[in-house]
């Protein structure tokens, strides 16, 4: 008999609702659906994606995940734990790591943060001081760990997050907008990091809003729109779900009045953007799909001064875009 | 268990021990009770044992006022710098975590039980002579325990609600009273002295006085130990209520 491995993550038309409430003698109350019936499963290994807009319900489903949020409906299992009933034994396995400036004490050093969340979260007296020392190497942080936090940098704040989350060898690891404020370069050894752990066996949920992150990183991606999820797959799945062709992106100086117009009636035109860019304006002209309309646009444009024109096929951000104005 | 106490108790006092004008009041502080306390005593022609006795209970009112009103709000300063959630999740119980952070509070207050005594005796002149030093010392870690145990309590209630912060501050003067700080149980109206009776400071501060004064502080010793040992009880069951109520009512993360 071949026996299925169970998903690492399971989650099953998960809802939860918040209630607010006003008022000091006439309490008026309001109800706010923030999850609606979400449904996903994480294999182990897999690096998943959940992207969305701001207030899409993305940090409220991992907080049901982690067990800091009861859903109002539906039910999730995290390696083989019910998050509602099986809480302390999911709290032990699972990492969490959010972006921005909170969640470490400020007048520690960063050593000592790195100290404190290891007793809290039971890392063995013997491993503990060996433990804290590899993830500051991980991170990045040998020779600052003695300084206070509140002198840190976001980029340093960030690697700090990542070490405490990994104190405890977690078999899950929830990251939540990890590489929000970080320059580029942290970003990218970011993602590097992320990569190695995904490697060395670590199952990762992540949610971002840069698609490019997404796009290397995630092996499977859920666009989650208004509480609900509006697509799943592989990134490649994602921009093949796209109903938009060919994109071109056309740089130009001093765009003449009416242009747009024409651009936007021509039959294989989808729709146009115009994007000011210092002295110059990016004309981003989605065509429907199997259709050529470079040469249609051009001929509209003739007599204009352009910069570069470039063609190219829709991006994870394109398919995010439609998804989610779609919802 | 007590590696975790331990240990995060150290960084506890450290993290609190840090801010210069935190610092500046945690030493003006007791000055200005024992000033006060002192004054009040001098005027109603006290003497020998009785401002003895006033200096101990007017260190003991330094010691809870630094645990009441700080116990309850470091609670809420976690849930603002975004700490709260991270403890919550610690596969610990939340009540086990508590214990250090209070402590560290009293620690920090137990200072006012050395600057009230010496402040008593340059400023006032009170003799102050502790007929057993061993026991009275004694005392005194209970004592500071047993308050950080009753401050665990207040703080416990700050994890669902974002304001019973103001529990603590409520609560800072009716305990000096009620505990028998300054005035004597028994000068208390009849229904008030249950209420003293399962307030574990009234049995540190009791012995606290027995050892000082050359009496047996023994089995108050032993009351304290256990009202601050039942306190931690009610805690764990409490505190695995509010940590359900937070996550069912989204309080963890609101400031």
């Amino acid at each position: 008999m071949v026996r299925v491995a169970e998903p690492v993550i399971q989650v099953d038309e998960l809802v939860r609702t918040f209630h607010t409430r006003r008022g000091l003698f006439r309490r008026s109350g309001k109800e706010v659906e923030a999850v609606r019936g979400v449904s996903f499963t994480v294999e182990r290994g897999e690096l998943f994606g959940l992207l969305g807009p701001n207030g899409a319900g993305k940090t409220t489903t991992i907080k049901m995940l982690i067990t800091l949020l009861l859903p109002t409906a539906g039910r999730a299992r995290v390696l083989g734990h019910d998050v509602v009933k099986d809480a302390h034994d999911v709290r032990g396995k699972v990492g969490y790591v959010f972006g921005g400036d909170r969640g470490l004490y400020e007048r520690l050093s960063g050593l000592d943060n790195l100290r404190y969340f290891a007793e809290l979260y039971g890392v063995p007296a013997r491993e503990s001081k060996q433990r804290v020392g590899e993830l500051l190497e991980l991170v990045g942080l040998v020779g600052r760990e003695k300084e206070r936090v509140e002198g840190y940098s976001r980029g340093m704040r960030q690697r700090l997050h990542i070490a405490r989350g990994l104190l405890h060898r977690p078999e899950v690891l929830f990251l939540d907008e990890p590489s929000i404020g970080i320059d580029p370069v942290g970003a990218r050894e970011l993602r590097a990091t992320v990569k190695n752990l995904v490697d060395a066996g670590t199952t990762v949920l992540l949610t971002t809003h840069y698609m490019f992150e997404a796009d290397e990183l995630c092996d499977r991606i859920a666009v989650i729109a208004q509480g609900r999820i509006v697509a799943q797959g592989t990134p490649a799945d994602l921009k093949q779900q796209v109903t938009t062709g060919t994109v071109i992106e056309i740089e130009i100086f001093g765009l003449p009045d009416g242009v747009l117009e024409k651009v936007r009636a021509e039959p294989d035109v989808q729709s146009v953007v115009v994007d000011v860019q210092g002295q110059a304006q990016v004309l981003t002209v989605h065509a429907q799909p199997g259709a050529d309309v470079l040469q249609a646009v051009m001929a509209h444009l003739e007599g204009s001064r352009f910069g570069r024109v470039i063609t190219r096929e829709p991006t994870l951000e394109d398919a995010y875009i439609e998804l989610v104005n779609a919802a | 268990m007590l590696r975790l106490v331990g240990v995060a108790w150290w960084l506890q006092v450290k993290m609190r021990s840090r801010s210069a004008f935190d610092g500046l009041l945690s030493l003006l502080w007791p000055g200005f009770f024992a000033t006060t306390i002192f004054m009040m005593f001098r005027q109603g022609d006290a003497s020998g044992p009785a401002l003895l006795s006033a200096a101990v209970g007017s260190s003991a009112m330094g010691i809870w006022s630094a645990v009441s009103t700080t116990s309850a709000f470091a609670l809420q300063m976690e849930r603002r710098q975004g700490t709260l959630e991270l403890l919550v999740l610690a596969p610990q119980p939340f009540a086990l975590l508590l214990v250090p952070l209070t402590l560290s509070m009293a620690t920090i207050g137990a200072y006012s039980m050395v600057a009230t005594l010496l402040w008593g005796r340059i400023a006032f002149g009170i003799e102050i002579s502790i007929a057993d030093p061993v026991a009275f010392v004694l005392a005194v870690v209970v004592t500071v325990f047993a308050i950080g145990m009753l401050g665990m309590l207040i703080a416990i209630s700050s994890i669902r609600y974002r304001s019973a912060w103001a529990v603590g501050s409520a609560l800072e003067m009716p305990v000096w009273l009620i505990c028998g700080f300054l005035v004597a149980i028994n000068d208390l109206p009849a229904w008030v002295r249950p209420l003293s009776a399962v307030l574990a400071p009234t049995w540190g501060v009791a012995a606290m006085r027995s050892a000082a004064t050359g009496h047996s502080p023994w089995a108050n010793l032993g009351w304290c130990l256990l009202t601050a040992a039942s306190y931690g009880v009610i805690a764990v069951l409490v505190s695995r209520w509010m940590v359900h109520s937070a996550r069912a009512n989204a309080t963890l993360a609101l400031s």
